[in-house]
């Protein structure tokens, strides 16, 4: 797909578009990406059939993020950067995840490097990855409460340098053994 | 040692009779501490880049006597905070820096150690002078290597000037804000 040569559809929407006939819900391209909005609970099976399908063959997972659109309803935006190695094109596929029923089911059965973006995805917006087989923060410390990128979230914290460092001092002096 | 290095050493109340050498024991033992601070880098970030120019030919840290860096704790006397302290990271630096053998220094070297620089974030501590006793801060974003070999000088004086057996647990006067 080249800016020069511009598809009304690509091929792989069209293949959604075929096989899921309700789920295409908004196509937008841009620089001959095109951008597919889908339902959640298809989310898996339309990711399954991208990877395997042996002429598309979205074999990589560029990346894997979220969005808070606060206060639009729904508020989350899940974002998932799909890239087919041998054809060398890309495909983005988008889910809307309301704040009230905060899941998205993991994708680490299909692309084993979502581990740590799930986890990435959890730490930083609170969007629990049903299925995942390790879902822990991965950036902030554990006891963190709050999620970061949330944009109800203050950018300077909820705590004080002083708790900070009362947290610090007294982690840095467990031994070894010691509850995390 | 060689009698007209003495002189130069500012060994303090030194005199020559029959081969023997009369000085304080703070005279002598801070003149092999001041020469011998061995760092021990925390790169945290950029600066560590601008530690490296230091330690490197042109600017040449070993000129001070500081360029043996450990990455040990057990073997190094002066620690360089060089990058943006997380509080995540902060357990390491405090964990270190509780490893370090008596008497130990710390450089807060650039914006984000001393103070965050432009991180005035949820992730990022405000100085690093919230967990460790700060002897020197270098300013810069990042400082140049003539800054730190500076800071390293101006500890070096007054590593000089310490009671060699009194330093308490609040460190050296200059900066210490704990």
């Amino acid at each position: 797909m080249t800016a020069e040569n511009p598809s009304p559809e690509s091929p792989a929407v069209a293949a959604i578009r075929s096989r899921w006939p309700d789920a295409v819900r908004d196509v937008a391209v841009n620089a001959g990406q095109f951008r597919v909005t889908i339902p959640r609970e298809k989310l898996i099976e339309i990711l399954t059939a991208l990877r395997d399908d042996p002429v598309l063959k979205f074999d990589f997972l560029v990346d894997l993020t979220a969005i808070d659109l606060s206060p639009a309803v729904p508020r989350f935006r899940m974002v998932y950067v799909l890239r087919s190695m041998t054809r060398r094109e890309e495909l983005v596929l988008k889910c809307e995840v309301p704040e009230d029923d905060c899941r998205v089911p993991s994708a680490h059965e299909l692309y084993r490097c979502v581990n740590a973006m799930e986890r990435e995805c959890y730490d930083m917006f609170g969007i629990h990855f049903t299925g995942h087989p390790d879902l822990r923060r991965i950036l902030m410390p554990e006891m963190f409460t709050d999620f970061p990128l949330r944009k109800d979230f203050p950018m300077v914290g909820k705590m004080s340098d002083q708790e900070w460092a009362e947290w610090i001092v007294a982690r840095a002096q467990r031994t070894e053994g010691d509850p995390a | 040692m060689a009698e007209g290095r003495l002189t130069a050493l500012h060994v303090g109340e030194e005199r020559e009779e029959g081969g023997a050498l009369l000085t304080t024991l703070d005279s002598v033992i801070n003149w092999a501490r001041k020469n011998s601070l061995w760092p021990m880098p925390m790169g945290l970030s950029c600066c560590a880049i601008e530690f490296m120019a230091a330690a490197a030919s042109r600017f040449d840290i070993s000129r001070f006597g500081a360029e043996v860096a450990r990455f040990s704790p057990k073997q190094a006397d002066v620690m360089i905070v060089a990058g943006t302290m997380t509080y995540k990271m902060g357990e390491a630096v405090r964990r270190l820096y509780d490893q370090m053998a008596e008497p130990k220094w710390v450089i807060a070297m650039g914006a984000c150690a001393s103070s965050a620089g432009m991180f005035r974030t949820y992730s990022v501590m405000q100085g690093i002078d919230h967990i460790v006793p700060v002897d020197y801060y270098i300013p810069g974003c990042p400082p140049r290597p003539e800054m730190l070999l500076n800071a390293l000088i101006e500890l070096q004086k007054r590593v000089g000037e310490d009671r060699s057996f009194r330093r308490t647990n609040a460190g050296l006067m200059l900066g210490t804000k704990t």
